[in-house]
């Protein structure tokens, strides 16, 4: 059960020689223009052919895919739309509601992977270095690793009732205990290595010893790790909304439209569906980015299959 | 070996201590009076000073812990004031939808995972190695529930060959029961199938460069035996550890599909449970799990010895 342990040997390489090799790579292209797309999708939303995606309209309930009616927006004024996606049974438009959508979930994905990244760096270098903290603080984080992830976000969210900021923390957590193992070995690794004993012969404190020569090496296996847990977090975020746990219902994320969704799914299946899409490909191109950075940052980090999520 | 034993059952104790403690402290984390939460919305005050003498909240949390920590061992997890039943009770009965489900799940997981493993490293770069990886990666990233309504959709909707949702007791027949697994198993398989096949494909690549390998190819072993008896027999402790660890994985998707097949178990009574703020439930099942996903490790561990004769501990 032991996380990877990634040996690091060569140098990090220089950004130009780096920024090439990542354009070489394939995965590393897909996975990023789907995910800029899809940034640029969810914040130009408001003029991607979208009204607001909390307009209810009774009229222009289920609609399907590509029906075009009349609707009358907030500010009062008749205009006429095109239902690209098909309108749930309120009579909202789908097609709004999964861009608008999107920028929920990216803010999850970046928001939870940088912060597990920063208090699991934090907690590893101190579990990593200094001895005596290391056994208790494993122990801790052993035990939290028991609790499976999904289960202690959604028993965290029913603590505090589900706002982003609650949703956020509560997919963190579970999250940090992976991390912290992660920098905890790289460093055990790191600190045998000849340049920290040279370091540490000419006297350098402790921090600096951290801050110039242990972390540097420890950030692209974080990078890479930090993209999985972004994919993760997404994918949480959506479960926790599917499940009627998430973020409150009338928030459009992609959970809460399929949750709405699948009461009438054997009709409208559509509803389901679009969104369940842009939440698979979403998902699949952070994977695609992390695989193809693993690739590229640390080769020798290549063990996928033993990150439990 | 004795001393292996003793010393591997001794390290499990503080990461139940400490998943204890973690479930314990859930509560005492809520904002508000602890016994109204475990109560529930709809208690009177008679109940909720009934729980707070039972629980000891007035005296403090150490002492608190420790009441509510031999409550456990003697198997009493308090009680729902939702579904007015112990937590016990409620939680056999929902054990048999979810270990049906969960034990089917891993088997077809493992049948269909472990040969396509192997085929890819046997043919390391090839076509099907790299299709195989390709849908590795779209197994970890398509979510549980996608997967499952796009099941329904196909196969139950619009070809009709399979039930939508629900599920049938063993004793209702078999032939119900297993058509009704069918698309909860096949959908939560396959995350594990992705997760299985990519570590048996490494695992059996590296066993297939080992010198023993081409011996055995060298003295003219048919390839099917090379690959079965020498490299995946070698590659079995990497592989079974990753079934372990994936069970994680597989009780975060029970969650998800038995919400979207209806199933009522465990995972159901989890979401209820959470939507009703049904608190010793909650803490009930989260034990469960986490007990039970320990000691499966803990068991896969102590396999090692069996799968690998060299490993002495």
């Amino acid at each position: 059960m032991d996380t990877p342990v990634a040996t690091l040997e060569a140098q990090p390489a220089p950004p130009r020689e780096l920024w090439g090799k990542l354009r070489r790579n394939t995965a590393v292209v897909i996975g990023g223009c789907l995910l800029a797309l899809l940034a640029v999708g969810s914040l130009l939303a408001p003029w991607l052919s979208t009204i607001d995606p909390t307009l209810i309209d009774p009229v222009n309930r289920d609609l399907l895919p590509g029906a075009s009616a009349e609707v009358m927006t907030f500010t009062g004024e008749t205009i006429r739309h095109t239902y690209w996606m098909g309108s749930d049974s309120y009579g909202r438009d789908i097609h709004s509601r999964v861009l608008y959508g999107g920028r929920v979930s990216l803010i999850v994905g970046v928001t939870v992977a940088a912060l597990s990244l920063f208090f699991g760096l934090i907690t590893g270098l101190i579990a990593g270095y200094v001895r005596w903290l290391d056994g208790v603080v494993m122990r801790v984080m052993d035990g939290l690793m028991a609790i499976p992830g999904i289960l202690l976000a959604i028993a965290l969210v029913a603590l505090w009732r589900a706002s982003l900021l609650t949703v956020i923390v509560a997919i963190t957590i579970p999250e940090i205990p992976r991390v912290v193992r992660l920098v905890r070995a790289l460093v055990l690794s790191i600190r045998e290595e000849p340049y920290v004993e040279a370091a540490i012969s000419v006297g350098t404190s402790t921090p600096k010893l951290l801050y110039r020569h242990i972390l540097p090496n420890t950030l692209a296996p974080l990078i890479v790790q930090g993209t999985y847990i972004c994919a993760f977090a997404i994918l949480v975020e959506a479960i926790l909304s599917f499940l009627g746990v998430g973020l409150p219902t009338d928030v459009p994320t992609w959970g809460n439209i399929m949750a709405e969704g699948r009461l009438q799914f054997q009709q409208y299946p559509h509803n389901v569906l679009f969104p369940g899409l842009f939440l698979a490909v979403t998902v699949l191109a952070v994977n695609m980015l992390g695989d193809g950075l693993r690739d590229t940052l640390d080769p020798r980090f290549n063990k996928r299959g033993e990150r439990a999520l | 070996m004795l001393r292996f034993l003793a010393s591997r059952l001794l390290s499990t104790i503080p990461v139940l201590l400490i998943v204890a403690v973690a479930v314990f402290l859930l509560l005492r984390l809520t904002p508000g009076d602890p016994a109204a939460v475990i109560a529930g919305d709809m208690a009177t005050t008679e109940q909720i000073e009934e729980i707070r003498t039972s629980l000891g909240l007035d005296k403090p949390i150490v002492v608190q812990f420790g009441i509510w920590f031999g409550n456990v061992l003697h198997g009493d997890l308090g009680e729902s004031f939702f579904f007015k039943l112990t937590v016990a009770e409620l939680i056999a009965q929902r054990l048999e939808p979810t270990l049906a489900l969960a034990l089917c799940t891993i088997v077809v997981a493992v049948v269909v995972a472990v040969p396509l493993g192997v085929l890819a490293a046997w043919r390391h770069g090839g076509w099907l190695d790299r299709t195989l990886m390709g849908f590795s990666t779209l197994g970890f990233s398509i979510p549980v529930f996608v997967l499952g309504y796009l099941l329904i959709w196909l196969v139950s909707l619009k070809l009709g060959w399979l039930p939508v949702q629900g599920y049938r007791r063993l004793g209702e027949g078999v032939g119900p029961f297993i058509r009704h697994l069918i698309l909860p198993s096949l959908t939560l398989s396959v995350i594990y199938v992705a997760l299985i096949a990519r570590v048996t494909r490494a695992a059996v690549a590296e066993a297939l460069t080992e010198d023993f390998v081409r011996t055995a190819r060298a003295k003219g072993l048919p390839e099917s035996r090379v690959l079965i008896r020498h490299a995946l027999a070698n590659a079995a402790v990497p592989i079974v550890t990753v079934i372990g660890i994936g069970l994680a994985l597989l009780i975060g998707g029970v969650v998800v599909t038995e919400s979207v097949f209806s199933i009522p178990g465990l995972g159901r009574l989890t979401v209820d449970a959470v939507l009703a703020r049904d608190f010793p439930t909650i803490q009930g099942v989260i034990l469960l799990f986490s007990v039970a996903y320990v000691l499966v490790n803990l068991l896969i561990d102590l396999s090692y010895l069996f799968l690998d004769p060299r490993i002495r501990y």
